[in-house]
């Protein structure tokens, strides 16, 4: 696959002047529509998660007639509702030396020098916001006796910064934005269309002006028509087949919106975690995260010898290799979740890995055991034993876990400017879908104040400055929706109508066990080069011989699958093209080619300071190279050692 | 191992459905119950019978999509345990398992295992919120909460909207589900200027549902994969009569 260079992105509409001044002149800036019109303005919402859900209730309660559409059976289970540890703001609250400064600074450098200034000092200016509007909500925030919110510290941020409602943040902080959502529901400002699938984003005289979905049902295709389209439908980490992701996760959505000119950014930069559960056998379908916390008490150990076979409990403490620790003395088994997984990756391709199929290492808590006691290692970690235990079988106290790195966030996804909006006029993406706040690396806890802040903040806003032309807009053209309506009946059709020998999963398989080993921890050119010129022949295999059962008017899960399996092969091709482009390495995208030294990953700040975003045309990809500068945080390699 | 499925096929609302057995051999005890009914599914698809259709998403136990009754209990044998949590290894060779929908009059069958579960939603929207446009909020720290409040307010927030409580109770009542939410917001000074319009319109909901009456019987919370407690419904009933007697 060859791309073109074209024009780079020179204006992300990003006002001028000092970095804390941008977002209050650009909310000034920003038309207002006045209240009657807002009844006549629709705006359509794809996906429920935090992003989604917070943007179709705050619409909903400025006045606009706002239709949202879910896959699942109600829009609280969007996969928000999974995440774990916790959401940071900028509060201030312990006096510790926080400010929205540092939580801007820390965002930057996090994300390796790869995302926006101007954005990021945004969403942590935004950050304080979310958590006034959660509590108000009633969202259960952990607190103390005082009564007063409680916070930790979380990923190595050195500020305690991180408000938590036990290990079910994501859940609370979603219930909160399901309930502003249902209460808009009942008052008529939003219509729910649940168990819709967005197949098609229709486009009309250059402007996004509605959705092709399908009702998962009936299998009824149906077009819906707006002034505006937000598209909040998550990231993609599914192209790999085994991820933390929700089982229904996709790309369909962003990859149709690509096909009809959004840009799509930074596809490559993928975020591996490092502490879930294995692998346990080829029926294996999803994997489970275990908090990261983990690693404050747990040492990371594999045999030194590569086929040892005897049980954990035999191999001798001499015939350990502690190789965090030993390769790491400074930091140890709490270095930064990219190294730690790659150095989990390196040891097991050594032939070093525990457990079935050698894709694993020990997390052993002995030492921990005999230091604190079991009571004090229940306290901390009792009821991540007992999920560890749920799952595997084996009781982590009386033996290690075994642990192995897995896909869990995408921070590539569709181009948007300072407003968030697309390329496509009147195409907004937020939340996980879109690219634009942590560079190439997401430090923990800052997915859900992302999401928020979109959907409750600065959407609203920038959407609000679009619809005031509303009025001018030209109709809608009859012929690109027939057109779109088209396109997805015939691609069901055809899905339907291949008849081969093999399910849509077996080709998500093999597709993401390719990804996975070329495009995932580690990458280098050759690998990249495979993996290029493998997709396209496995791709031509599934549109000849795939097999999905039954017909399109009914509740059809093999259909559902399929149509999104093929939109993970397009983008696993695009995937792999911007991973081989970039040969530096930095944050999630680590390029064997480009290290110093020590192992560590190398950045190339002189030719590749700049975001990627790719245009789809028919003569195939086109590169556009957005410019990043830095006035505030100067760039600096980050050590470890 | 192997094992004898019987799975409820109902190919839509009007069909009248039909328990049917399917072997499956060389299953894994470390796979999960989903990843069984996966590989039972692949099989199906490739002969060109019709999977069967069962809800899931988060496969990590805390999207509420998973609903199944497992030899006539809600989610299976394991405490605390939604389906996809569930895993072979409770299972021994040879065993038959029978696997149903959620069976309740507010849920009507959409296929197979899939439900109808919109009803919650709706009992949500007649007042499980608190009314607090986004932008409006005072500083969190306006308003300390007692610490034991808030985390009595958490036990019941953990709700995962999963029906589980509905499938189980004989009386097909949505109690739990509906007071776990009274209990949260009810708990927090947020959620007291709308505390008593709220337990009505929502008790109020959830009968217009067709949602049986609460008689006790306890089954709810023994099958709850999130362990909400039964005194939410005494606490429920209190704010509903409360608030009742106050407009007549």
């Amino acid at each position: 696959m060859n791309y073109t260079q074209g024009e780079p992105i020179k204006d992300t509409k990003a006002p001028e002047g000092p970095i804390e001044d941008r977002w209050e002149k650009r909310k000034f800036s920003a038309r207002l529509v006045n209240p009657a019109n807002k009844r006549k303005i629709n705006v359509i919402v794809v996906g429920t998660g935090l992003a989604g859900g917070s943007a179709a209730a705050t619409l909903g309660e400025l006045g606009y007639k706002v239709k949202s559409f879910c896959y699942q059976d109600s829009p609280r289970r969007a996969h928000s509702i999974a995440a774990q540890g916790g959401i940071n703001a900028a509060k201030n609250y312990r006096g510790d030396g926080d400010s929205i400064y540092r939580l801007f600074y820390d965002t930057v450098k996090g994300g390796d020098f790869r995302a926006r200034e101007s954005n990021v000092y945004r969403l942590a200016q935004v950050s304080v916001n979310i958590i006034d509007q959660a509590v108000a909500q009633g969202v259960p925030f952990a607190r103390e006796y005082g009564g007063l919110l409680d916070t930790r510290s979380f990923g190595g941020a050195q500020v305690s910064r991180t408000f938590y409602a036990r290990g079910q943040t994501g859940q609370q902080l979603l219930l909160g934005a399901y309930s502003a959502l249902e209460r808009q529901i009942a008052a008529g400002t939003v219509e729910m269309h649940t168990r819709h699938e967005m197949l098609e984003l229709i486009i009309s005289d250059g402007r996004a002006r509605g959705v092709v979905v399908r009702d998962m049902v009936t299998g009824e295709v149906e077009t819906h028509l707006a002034d505006a389209v937000v598209l909040a439908t998550g990231g993609y980490g599914n192209v790999f087949f085994l991820s933390t992701n929700a089982k229904g996760c996709n790309t369909t959505a962003i990859w149709r919106a690509h096909q009809k000119g959004a840009m799509f950014a930074n596809p490559c930069y993928t975020q591996i975690h490092p502490t879930c559960i294995p692998v346990s056998g080829d029926y294996q379908s999803k994997l489970t995260l275990m908090s990261e916390s983990l690693r404050n008490d747990g040492r990371v150990w594999v045999p030194v010898k590569g086929g040892d076979t005897r049980p954990v409990n035999e191999i001798p403490e001499d015939e350990r290799d502690y190789y965090l620790e030993r390769i790491y003395p400074a930091f140890g088994n709490l270095v930064p979740r990219d190294i730690a997984s790659r150095a989990a990756k390196n040891v097991c391709d050594e032939g070093r890995g525990v457990g079935p199929g050698g894709l694993g290492v020990y997390l052993d808590f002995a030492d921990a055991i005999a230091r604190l006691g079991r009571d004090a290692v229940e306290k901390k970690y009792g009821n991540l034993f007992e999920m560890y235990e749920r799952i595997t079988g084996e009781d982590p106290y009386t033996q290690p876990m075994r642990i192995y790195p897995a896909v869990h966030y995408t921070m590539g996804g569709l181009w948007v400017d300072y407003d968030l909006q697309s390329s496509i006029p009147g195409l907004f993406v937020i939340g996980e879908a879109n690219f634009s706040d942590h560079g190439a690396n997401r430090l923990g806890a800052s997915a859900l104040m992302q999401g928020l802040a979109d959907g409750y903040f600065v959407l609203p806003t920038t959407l609000g400055d679009y619809l005031a032309d509303a009025h001018k807009f030209d109709a809608i053209d009859d012929q690109q929706v027939a057109a779109a309506e088209i396109a997805v009946k015939d691609r069901i059709e055809k899905l339907l109508s291949v008849n081969g020998t093999r399910t849509a999963d077996s080709f998500h398989r093999e597709l993401g066990k390719l990804m996975w080993d070329y495009c995932g921890m580690e990458r280098t050119e050759e690998g990249l080069r495979k993996a290029l010129e493998r997709i396209p022949e496995l791709r031509a295999e599934f549109w000849r011989d795939v097999k999905v059962s039954g017909v399109n008017e009914e509740l059809n899960q093999a259909l559902e699958r399929a149509g999104r399996v093929a939109d993970f092969f397009d983008l696993a091709e695009l995937m792999c093209l911007d991973a081989l482009h970039r040969t530096e390495s930095c944050g999630g995208h680590f390029r064997a080619e480009s290290q110093d030294a020590d192992g560590e990953a190398l950045r190339d700040d002189e030719h590749f300071a700049y975001v990627a975003a790719w245009e789809s045309t028919p003569d195939g990809p086109v590169l556009h190279k957005e410019d990043l500068q830095y006035e505030y945080v100067k760039m600096t390699q980050r050590s470890y050692k | 191992m192997n094992l004898t499925l019987k799975v409820w096929r109902q190919s839509g609302p009007d069909d009248d459905g039909r328990l049917v057995r399917y072997e499956i051999e060389d299953v894994s005890p470390d796979m999960s119950f989903l990843e069984m009914l996966d590989v039972l599914n692949e099989r199906l698809i490739l002969a060109g019978d019709d999977p069967v259709a069962f809800d899931h998403d988060c496969r990590e136990g805390i999207c509420g999509m998973c609903s199944m009754m497992i030899d006539g209990v809600a989610h299976g044998p394991q405490k605390n345990t939604t389906t996809c949590q569930l895993h072979m290894r409770h299972y021994k060779d040879g065993d038959t398992i029978v696997i149903e929908p959620w069976r309740a009059r507010p849920f009507p069958v959409v296929k197979d295992l899939v439900v109808d579960r919109s009803a919650f939603d709706r009992i949500i929207q007649a007042g499980g919120f608190i009314s607090v446009p986004a932008g409006s909020a005072p500083d969190a720290h306006a308003t300390p909460v007692p610490k034991l409040d808030a985390d009595d307010a958490f036990d019941a927030a953990t709700c995962i909207g999963c029906g589980a409580c509905v499938a189980a109770c004989p009386n097909g009542s949505a109690s739990l589900f509906t007071a776990a939410k009274i209990t949260h917001l009810g708990l927090l000074p947020q959620g007291q200027p709308e505390r008593g319009s709220r337990a009505r319109a929502m008790v109020e909901q959830m009968d217009e549902e067709g949602f049986g009456g609460c008689t006790n019987t306890g089954e709810c919370t023994a099958v709850c994969p999130k362990g909400i407690p039964l005194d939410t419904i005494a606490r429920m009933n209190a704010d509903y009569l409360k608030a009742s007697r106050k407009s007549g």
